[in-house]
């Protein structure tokens, strides 16, 4: 047991950038100040992380501590992992009895483990309160006749004072349901659903989803404001031909989104289950199946290239509002399907947004 | 008015006009403003558009074309077909001299998405010169500038001697 954490201790010091090496073992805690005195960091990193490894042997280090310098490398780079988020809800004869309900970080702690041992007695659970009131949770799986695989380990951050979970899964994700069903336990709650948003920010993702409610706020540009906020031309000699286009490209980003700074997603997803429209002479597939087709957006940063567009005459119209409704509803994965209605003994169809 | 004639208007004295189309704004404001800074004997005005046919509202506003540059982002497939699409607007005897191609973006190899044999085939049909350049360098940007700045005088015939048309053939390679 001591060999594989003192290499697992090992590995995670190899995976940090060299010069920050020393600020994340400081934050760690563990070495004390003399010892890492004795590390030259200006060595390659195989030499630093073999001489933190020989420290954390003299210091026998368990795998509390090592998963303990995992967590803090992942909240400094949070980045480098896929997080979905789930929201957590109570029903309405819960919430009516407890309404005065505080938040024991150690009743959380002990019912989570608790469901979770009572189903898998092979997993390695840690915690690690931040100061954002923001939990973050690793839990590294094993099989009931396996150790639990300290390199393949699953995140869950959770902010106690809001209804959401942030979840990242690496491998095992037959593992899921019962991660989900350890927090809903843990956290008083009733049920919890995925909600349909995925990036690899999770700041961003935290930005979309606490920001809802302040979004009923909507300033309105008014007409008149809007022609001064467009700049001056700065020479008299240089004539802009696309004056009036360009303002009005310029008016229609601003509303859609509102000139501030905006998450960064890297993917909307459409699946598409619609009908196909085509002539009906033709008879190819005509409203006769449904067609299916997966439509993807992909970019490092969505919604700046989606800004882009206008600047550079790539979109004349305004963008669609399946593309702009991004972050008021959150999600990024999509199913639009026909819906159709009758009006006055004909049929109508139009796109269902669910 | 769709179509752009070089010689419909008369020309004002000591003043050279330049056309800049092409998709990328900022990059057109920034060369502009380049072309602007540089030491000239006359005027000089710069129209930036996006697309032709330019806008009939303002046209007893514009002056008379001396030279229009087409704007290609290599790094961009749209700026190419908005490029041919404003070809249609402009008049056969433009091509006279009076109109040149310029790639942008060449310093960025990796992103390249359009080919260099369509911009050069573009250059023979047309008969006119394609310039490379990568506005995004302050060093090339100026000299580029200086280039444009250039050849408007010679197609606004503010050098004595040397037409467009004599100025062109200088350009061709030859095969």
């Amino acid at each position: 047991m001591d060999e594989t954490v003192i290499e697992y201790i090992r590995r995670t010091v190899l995976k940090i950038p060299r010069k920050e090496i020393k600020i994340m073992l400081q934050k760690w805690g563990f070495l004390s100040r003399s010892q890492l005195q004795t590390i030259n960091f200006q060595q390659t990193k195989e030499n630093i992380s073999r001489r933190v490894a020989l420290l954390c042997q003299e210091n026998s280090a368990d795998i509390k501590e090592a998963a303990a310098l995992d967590i803090i490398y992942n909240h400094v780079y949070p980045n480098k992992r896929l997080w979905s988020v789930y929201q957590m809800n109570k029903t309405i004869y819960q919430m009516k009895e407890k309404e005065t309900e505080f938040f024991d970080i150690r009743d959380f702690k002990t019912k989570f483990k608790r469901k979770l041992h009572s189903a898998l007695e092979n997993v390695t659970i840690n915690f690690r309160e931040y100061d954002d009131s923001a939990i973050w949770i690793r839990i590294a799986w094993g099989t009931p006749y396996r150790k639990p695989n300290q390199y393949k380990t699953s995140y869950v951050v959770y902010h106690s004072q809001t209804p959401y979970a942030f979840v990242s899964v690496s491998m095992f994700r037959s593992n899921v349901p019962l991660l989900l069903e350890a927090l809903v336990a843990a956290s008083n709650y009733n049920h919890i659903c995925a909600m349909e948003l995925r990036s690899h920010s999770l700041n961003s993702l935290k930005e979309i989803v606490f920001n809802r409610y302040s979004q009923n706020f909507q300033t309105y540009y008014p007409e008149a404001l809007q022609e001064h906020s467009v700049e001056p031309e700065s020479e008299p000699q240089i004539v802009h031909e696309n004056r009036k286009t360009k303002e009005k490209i310029q008016g229609m980003n601003q509303q859609a989104f509102w000139d501030c700074s905006l998450p960064k997603l890297e993917y909307a997803q459409y699946k598409l289950e619609t009908m196909f429209e085509s002539d009906p002479k033709m008879g190819v597939l005509h409203r006769k199946q449904p067609f299916r087709c997966l439509v993807k957006f992909s970019s490092p940063d969505l919604f700046e290239s989606l800004k882009s567009l206008a600047a550079t005459s790539m979109a004349e119209t305004s963008l669609s509002p399946l593309l702009t409704c991004i972050p008021q509803k959150p999600m990024n994965n999509f199913r639009i399907t026909e819906e159709t209605s009758l009006i006055s003994g004909r049929l109508s169809t139009s796109l269902c947004l669910n | 008015m769709a179509v752009l004639r070089p010689f419909d208007k008369l020309p004002v004295l000591n003043t050279a006009s330049l056309l800049l189309v092409g998709s990328d704004q900022r990059l057109q404001q920034e060369l502009a403003q380049a072309i602007v800074k540089e030491k000239k004997s006359s005027n000089i005005s710069i129209h930036l558009a996006t697309s032709l046919p330019l806008s009939s509202e303002r046209d007893h506003l514009r002056p008379r074309i001396d030279l229009i540059v087409f704007m290609i982002d290599i790094k961009n497939k749209y700026s190419l077909k908005n490029v041919k699409a404003s070809l249609a607007h402009v008049a056969a005897s433009f091509f006279l001299g009076k109109v040149c191609f310029l790639v942008t973006g060449v310093g960025r190899v990796n992103y390249c998405s359009v080919e260099i044999n369509s911009i050069w085939k573009l250059g023979e049909v047309y008969c006119s010169p394609v310039l490379f350049c990568e506005l995004e360098l302050e060093g090339i940007r100026v000299a580029t500038a200086q280039r444009l700045l250039r050849m408007l005088q010679i197609c606004a015939g503010h050098v004595p001697g040397v037409s467009a048309l004599s100025f062109s053939f200088l350009l061709r390679s030859s095969n």
